[in-house]
């Protein structure tokens, strides 16, 4: 019995689309699409590409952007999770060699064993190899690591003009730095050469330090950055212009001997009802998990899953935010415009709209991998919002005035709704990356940061 | 790459050394996964030498102990002589064999076109029939290994929409019942396996696709049925066993009425 049959006693609604499961994490907005393509030898690439339209087409991993960089509504995508095979791998020196469609996850699953784990690491193991690369992400290292795209070091792409381009700082530089970070848009990452790096095993010696205020984490963080690999810090929003947060550090730990055994947590089965998070319940999970670290502080040994990965152990977290989903908003401050952070802080919690994750990190100043890259010396603030409409949206206007004054910049990857004019002054080089752009390429949030201008 | 002895678990066959004829098929994919992390050794077989050139480092650096290829179309039968002796020259003492490769072309077509009709029942059955007789020889003057092959829950019951792949895969069932019998006194394991829909390529085109099963799970059901003396004839995902009993119930004179 095939496929026929179980259509023919249902009947079809929206959700029966083979389309319709493609959405962006925040689950807003939601977008549908004409097409997915899901190839699965990079051999077939080159036939999508030349029968698309100008403009028709976005590559997509496990759709782990937040907003709409990942979305290509009322057109099509290219599904890259099954490329995923493993090309090469040098054992002496850690050069891995894989497919676009590779997940973190299973390089982490196949090398972590050899002792070798990947050099950057978003909070999120769940992402592609090529999602990566196109938003050049970065992790708890950004001080002393840079990001994920400073460890790449080739890729093929596949361009609907060119062929298979071979790209590197040596060959084809320029479209080198145009697709780490290029948010998809230069074509399909048929595979690339990332440099691993040694470990001794699954465990990192973990530090948890309380902190009252927004200059006690910046001495914190100088004083960590010599010394721990990787600093983060969580911040309770509700608490105002002096945020009190836990200051996370630590290092791979030389620990062999210890017995591991991988996490697995509970899976949110559906979208949990909108009241379920409001100010109160939301205030109330703040105090309690400020409260809970600061008794565990102190260092620990952790296994590397809860240490990078804590989300990740509960399944389809993002349905916590209910079907209107939610919106992340992540910016970098100057590092001279402390004060901006405090002004974001004061007017998130006069809002009442604070998140459960208030995320902050110090970038190390580690010149950009890519023409669009993101990260940039200073603070990077990272939030969320249950999508609560018009107030949501104004919420986010407001704290949009703040970052531009400030001089500072947005992540397109977790952006849904950022005005053309702060893309603007986020990425003041768009306009030399849109020559890279394969014109069979496009997205939903490139249409909206550009097509007005 | 050597041959070395896997550490011993408790099975009931060696699974081994595996020939997949078929590598490149959504399932196999999967199945090879899960054979490589178990420290198997692999023969893989399918027409595209890019493509299996491709899935070589990938097994190899998910456990696999030693991952050989043979480029051949499996649908041409004069090319089956060559894969038998490669295979024993190359990778003698297989163990098992699993059959993966199949086509499901529009039915529409199918009933339009009798070169289309001739290309499915020839794929789907006339030559996985040649193939495996060339292998059931093989490992019944060895007496030992398993010989499986995967067919479809639409071989159950001739359905309007889908009777031409159906009658192909029903028929490659009912051969894999008799060359059960017959190798039964030769120690060799005849395992046939009925999937229902799976999310593959060879399934994408069909409504509801993203309801299919998941081949992961497909997978690890194939494995543990290749690793076990039982059971004969493995319906995955599980529930497919009964779906196809309550379908086999249904009376002719209402069945044939039924328009999936």
């Amino acid at each position: 019995m095939t496929a026929q049959s179980a259509a023919s006693l249902k009947p079809k609604s929206d959700a029966t689309l083979p389309t319709a499961k493609y959405l962006s994490w925040a689950r807003y907005p939601k977008a549908l699409h004409t097409h997915v393509y899901k190839p699965a030898w990079n051999d077939q690439v080159p036939a999508i590409l030349k029968a698309a339209s100008t403009g028709s087409l976005l590559p997509y991993g496990m759709g782990r952007s937040y907003g709409d960089s990942c979305l290509n509504r009322h057109r099509a995508l290219v599904d890259c999770r099954r490329l995923n095979r493993i090309l090469g791998f040098d054992e002496s020196t850690g050069m891995l060699r894989c497919e676009g469609g590779v997940s973190f996850a299973d390089v982490i699953d196949v090398f972590l064993s050899k002792g070798w784990f990947l050099p950057v690491t978003p909070g999120t193991r769940f992402v592609t190899v090529g999602g990566a690369i196109a938003n050049d992400v970065h992790g708890k290292n950004h001080h002393c690591a840079g990001t994920f795209g400073a460890h790449v070091h080739q890729l093929g792409l596949h361009r609907s003009n060119d062929g298979l381009v071979v790209c590197s700082p040596r060959e084809n530089a320029r479209m080198f730095r145009a697709t780490i970070g290029g948010l998809g848009l230069t074509g399909v990452i048929a595979w690339a050469d990332i440099q691993l790096r040694r470990v001794a095993g699954p465990w990192m010696n973990s530090e948890l330090i309380p902190f009252q205020s927004l200059s006690t984490f910046l001495d914190l963080s100088r004083e960590s950055d010599g010394r721990f690999e990787y600093t983060v810090a969580w911040l309770d929003c509700f608490a105002g212009k002096n945020p009190r947060g836990i200051f996370f550090r630590g290092n791979h730990s030389a620990e062999t001997a210890r017995k591991f055994h991988p996490k697995r947590g509970p899976k949110l089965p559906f979208a949990l009802p909108t009241w379920l998070l409001n100010r109160h319940s939301v205030k109330a999970f703040n105090s309690a998990y400020y409260k809970l670290h600061a008794a565990k502080q102190g260092t620990s040994l952790v296994g590397y899953d809860s240490f990078f990965y804590p989300l990740d152990s509960v399944r389809q977290w993002n349905f916590l935010y209910g079907k209107r989903g939610f919106l992340q908003y992540q910016c970098v401050i100057p590092e001279t415009q402390v004060a901006a952070i405090e002004e974001l802080l004061d007017r998130i919690a006069r809002s009442g709209m604070g998140s459960f994750l208030g995320v902050l990190k110090q970038f190390g100043d580690a010149p950009a991998a890519g023409m669009m890259s993101f990260p940039r010396a200073g603070l990077t603030l990272a939030l969320d919002f249950a999508m609560r409409g018009e107030r949501t949206l104004q919420l986010m206007r407001s704290l949009d005035d703040v970052v531009q004054q400030s001089g500072g910049a947005l992540y397109p990857a977790k952006d849904a709704r950022m005005s053309p004019a702060l893309f603007e002054s986020s990425f003041p080089d768009w306009r030399s990356f849109a020559s890279y752009v394969d014109p069979k390429m496009s997205s939903s949030f490139w249409r909206r940061v550009t097509e007005t201008q | 790459m050597t041959m070395t002895e896997n550490s011993s678990t408790p099975r009931d066959t060696q699974l081994q050394k595996v020939v997949v004829l078929g590598a490149t098929s959504g399932i196999a994919l999967e199945v090879q996964r899960q054979l490589a992390k178990r420290g198997c050794e692999l023969l893989l077989v399918a027409r595209s030498p890019q493509r299996l050139a491709a899935l070589q480092p990938d097994l190899l650096a998910r456990g696999a102990k030693q991952v050989l290829i043979f480029p051949a179309d499996l649908s041409s039968i004069q090319q089956h002589a060559g894969i038998i002796d490669y295979a024993r020259r190359s990778f003698p003492g297989f163990d098992t064999v699993l059959l993966a490769y199949g086509s499901m072309h529009d039915q529409k077509d199918s009933e339009a076109s009798v070169d289309i009709l001739l290309d499915e029942l020839n794929v789907n059955f006339v030559s996985a029939c040649a193939i495996l007789t060339l292998f059931a020889a093989e490992l019944e003057h060895r007496r030992t290994g398993c010989i499986a092959a995967i067919t479809s829950v639409a071989g159950d019951r001739g359905r309007r929409t889908n009777y031409i792949y159906g009658s192909a895969k029903g028929a490659l069932s009912l051969f894999l019942q008799g060359l059960r019998s017959r190798l039964h006194p030769a120690g060799v394991k005849v395992l046939t396996i009925k999937p229902g829909p799976v999310q593959t390529p060879m399934t994408d085109h069909l409504p509801n696709a993203n309801r299919f099963a998941d081949p992961e799970v497909v997978a690890a059901d194939i494995v543990q049925a290749l690793e076990r003396r039982a059971p004969d004839v493995l319906y995955t995902p599980k529930i497919w066993r009964y779906i196809m009993t309550a379908v086999e119930h249904i009376p002719e004179t209402i069945f044939k009425r039924l328009s999936f």
